[in-house]
């Protein structure tokens, strides 16, 4: 939530003066209902869970079929107009956020399972379709869909494809990327093509690899097909508590070192876990400095034996408690008060921004203590809660929008913050996506060439860059005042109420 | 196939870089040269990329390495295997190929169903494209989504878009004792659907093969106790006796092979088609065959032959793509190794790489 310092790609005023026209070519396309350009409803499309953000696009569709998809986008490159594709709108980094002259093509129709084959062990669904819904249509069979970032009910299997997201559970299943088998996507130039199958591998270039992750720059993705995995005969997760930050990061580092990886290896540090503990009662430790939480998946025999191995080890680094679930309901418990970390740090601050940074895990200690000075320099508090295992970091930066400089302040330590990952080893986001938000510090990772390579990549695709425009590129927007509103996230947060990991 | 006399053996990246940005002629990529028998056979003067070696960073708590892709595969494995580490993918043995060509290659073997392939665990690298322009792409971080995933593209690309100088990987515990658990099964209708059965199973099968005369392999690995405890529940589910249990160095060698398909060691022409697992027992009656095997639960058929006859191999598939493995020199010229992309893919593959390689000085040829 950058506000202050990003601007959107901006607009072509001729465009926007052909909206009438470009209303009624789309409603010749789509039944017309399926079409909106009223400024009053284009205002539910305005914004994603970034919501410092917000620009009404020119129209929004809402295709049924695939062969709509690409009628919209070959109309769409014919008269030069801008693509920006929706699932669910639940972006963290504002990878959904609108241009002014651009077409939004919301996927929300493209809402069913088409295909559930257990013997090859895939579910072919549309891309609307909700990541949590995978998982549920598969469950009576004790399959499921292993990524599952926080917004599994909300967010949509296309957007997922577009993040490459992640999710508690990646350390050992793996991102979208590891667990997607086929694509049917519509290009810029609106052909219809279909990567990958029910197979496994590319027979030529990968394109499904590149696709995965390319942030709605390359196309729009109609259809996914995903692999499904039977589920683990047990989980069981312990709760671990630690006097310091460094003794948790050792740990950490020992567990992994000893050959386990846990199916999720979560870690929160004080401010985290008190305001977590007040908001849902999870039984967490109070008095602790840090706290992990390590699930542990698998046959009950294999699981019970990792779970006195994690214990002795926690041991071996001063641990002050240990706690392993007893049955499932105490697993959900613990789970509940991670879970609920982010509304729960809503809780005792009026806004807050969340980093996403990626680094080392033998870099965990140092960073948190960088992290740890740079909040004292900046005046702000920070509250701690990530997936420890891979060392990918949520820094909550606490401030309020009301205090003047506040925002600017909070915008400026977030910005450290990644340059720190950075140059501990690491990247600017480990499962957000660049997005808006972070697209003005790709320089900071990448260089000319580096950059230079991508941008050659995107013109394979879109020639025209029309495939939304001012996203994780910096070279490819041009700043204007246009689309600088910032809205007071505690009072516009949308999808307030979904956890966040 | 052994190396050819090299035009050029840069010993560093700027060295790679100078070599491509002056203007001349087209190179074949060539580090350890066990590959050059795979794709169409490249006429060009050979970049000797094998002087770019040696481990750059291993933390074994990091569960990365990062090395110089001339590096040979048999040095990172026994350098793992000191710290009880492995690539999870199971890159099939080759004496003399390098890390590099495995991951160009996207070659993985028997545990890719269930681990992930090479591109799977190849999360960063640094390359220089055919205008001897130097990128990294992707990082050091398991987790990482920041820009486009270059490595992703690379993996599989057989040299055809640029020259790695660095890559890192992702690297992952060795299992402390693995089995394997033979069945017979009446030809591959059968043994697809017992692979299936114990797929689906919550009994974390590693790897699921047929060979037509040991029959079906399921391997499971993990600490002992758990791997015992699992037998013994997926012997019980799938209510078909075992003929045979390998133990762990048994069933190491037995994967090897499997890995390294030396069952049909003997035929002039290997074809390896990746399909959806059900969909092999028909492609193998269509094609009425007896020189196969199995692995990924079905999904990957190696096939022995005596001639190419690719138009005859891929009308068989229904989905999915043939890679012509093995072939006398003659024969991969004149026929598509890689599976031809439809119009529209093999427009966005050409622009792809022109994108990395706009005069065509990358293994020219070698995909078409």
């Amino acid at each position: 939530m950058l506000g202050r310092m990003i601007c959107l790609a901006q607009p072509d005023a001729a465009v926007i003066g052909r909206k009438a026209e470009i209303l009624a070519a789309l409603r010749r396309l789509l039944a017309p209902a399926d079409v909106i350009g009223d400024d009053t409803l284009l205002r539910a499309y305005e914004t994603d869970a970034l919501t410092a953000y917000r620009q009404r696009p020119l129209a929004v569709v809402l295709p049924h079929t695939t062969e709509q998809v690409a009628a919209v986008l070959r109309f769409a490159l014919k008269e030069g107009i801008r693509i920006v594709a929706r699932g669910a709108g639940t972006s963290l980094s504002g990878g959904a956020v609108p241009v002014a002259d651009a077409i939004v093509v919301g996927m929300g129709r493209f809402n069913r399972i088409l295909a559930i084959d257990y013997a090859d062990r895939c579910v072919v669904a549309q891309s609307g379709v909700t990541n949590l819904a995978i998982s549920q249509a598969v469950a009576a069979r004790h399959f499921y869909y292993a990524p599952d970032p926080s917004s599994q009910i909300a967010c949509t299997i296309g957007g997922n494809v577009a993040e490459n997201s992640g999710g508690v559970h990646c350390l050992k299943y793996g991102l979208t990327t590891h667990n997607v088998l086929g694509l049917e996507m519509v290009t810029p130039e609106g052909e219809i093509v279909r990567l990958g199958g029910r197979h496994l591998d590319a027979g030529h270039y990968d394109l499904l690899g590149l696709m995965t992750g390319s942030e709605g720059l390359l196309g729009i993705v109609t259809e996914v097909t995903v692999r499904i995995l039977p589920r683990p005969q047990t989980a069981r997760a312990v709760l671990i508590g630690f006097g310091t930050v460094a003794g948790a990061s050792d740990c950490v580092a020992d567990v992994i070192a000893a050959g386990i990886i846990p199916a999720g290896l979560e870690m929160m540090d004080g401010p985290a876990i008190r305001a977590a503990e007040e908001f849902v009662h999870a039984g967490y430790p109070l008095s602790v400095a840090a706290l992990l939480i390590v699930e542990l998946d698998g046959p009950a025999s294999e699981v019970d034996e990792l779970i006195t191995r994690v214990h002795a080890i926690a041991a071996r680094h001063g641990a002050s408690s240990c706690r392993a679930s007893s049955d499932e309901t105490e697993r959900e418990r613990f789970w509940a008060g991670r879970k609920a970390a982010f509304p729960a740090v809503g809780r005792i601050s009026p806004d807050y921004l969340c980093m996403d940074g990626s680094i080392p895990r033998r870099r965990l200690a140092a960073v948190l203590q960088s992290i740890a000075e740079l909040s004292q320099r900046h005046g702000l508090r920070v509250a701690n809660v990530f997936h420890a295992g891979d060392g990918n970091l949520h820094p909550l930066i606490l401030y309020d929008a009301n205090v003047p400089g506040e925002l600017e302040r909070a915008e400026a330590f977030g910005s450290d913050i990644l340059k720190l990952c950075v140059d501990a080893g690491g990247v600017l986001t480990g499962e957000h996506g660049v997005g808006l938000e972070k697209r003005d510090l790709m320089t900071y990772q990448f260089g000319a060439v580096d950059l230079e390579v991508q941008h050659r990549i995107k013109r394979v695709f879109d020639p025209q860059l029309r495939f939304n425009p001012g996203k994780v590129f910096p070279a490819l927007s041009r700043c204007s005042e246009q689309g600088r509103e910032h809205v007071h996230a505690g009072t516009a947060r949308a999808h307030a109420g979904l956890p966040r990991f | 196939m052994s190396k050819p006399t090299a035009a050029a053996r840069p010993a560093s990246e700027s060295e790679l870089m100078q070599a491509l940005s002056e203007p001349g002629g087209a190179f074949e990529l060539v580090a350890g040269g066990t590959k050059r028998g795979i794709g169409r056979p490249v006429e060009a003067a050979a970049l000797d990329l094998s002087a770019l070696r040696g481990i750059v960073d291993y933390e074994p708590r990091e569960l990365v390495l990062t090395a110089r892709p001339g590096t040979p595969l048999q040095e990172i494995q026994t350098l793992l295997a000191s710290e009880g580490q492995r690539l999870g993918f199971e890159p099939p043995a080759e004496i003399g190929q390098t890390l590099g060509g495995v991951l160009m290659a996207n070659r993985s073997g028997s545990r890719r169903l269930t681990a992930g392939s090479a591109r799977d665990h190849f999360i960063g690298l640094r390359a220089v494209n055919g205008l001897g322009e130097a990128f990294v792409g992707g990082g050091r971080v398991v987790k990482n989504v920041t820009g486009f995933d270059l490595p992703k593209v690379l993996a599989g690309s057989w040299g055809t878009l640029a020259a790695l100088t660095e890559v890192t990987v992702r690297v992952v515990p060795m299992a402390e004792s693995e089995a394997t658990l033979l069945f017979a099964a009446n030809g591959p209708q059968a043994a697809v659907e017992l692979c299936s059965l114990a797929l689906g199973s919550c009994f974390d099968v590693s790897a699921a093969a047929f060979d037509p005369a040991r029959g079906v392999a399921l391997r499971l690995e993990g600490l002992a106790s758990s791997v015992q405890s699992r037998i013994e529940g997926l012997l019980g589910s799938l209510a078909h006796p075992a003929q045979d249990r390998l133990d762990t160095e048994t069933s190491r060698s037995f994967w090897h092979h499997i890995g390294a398909v030396t069952a049909l060691a003997h035929h002039p022409v290997l074809w390896r088609l990746s399909v959806a697992p059900t969909q092999a027992p028909a492609i193998l009656a269509s094609l009425d065959t007896q020189a196969f095997q199995l692995d990924w639960g079905g999904g990957l058929i190696w096939l022995g032959a005596a001639a190419v006859e690719a138009g005859r191999i891929r009308a068989a598939l229904k989905g999915g793509h043939a890679t012509l493995m093995r072939a006398p020199l003659e024969e991969r010229r004149r026929t598509r190794v890689f599976e031809p992309p439809g119009p529209a893919l093999a427009a966005l593959s050409a622009r792809l790489k022109a994108a990395f390689d706009p005069h065509g000085r990358l293994n020219p040829g070698r995909m078409d």
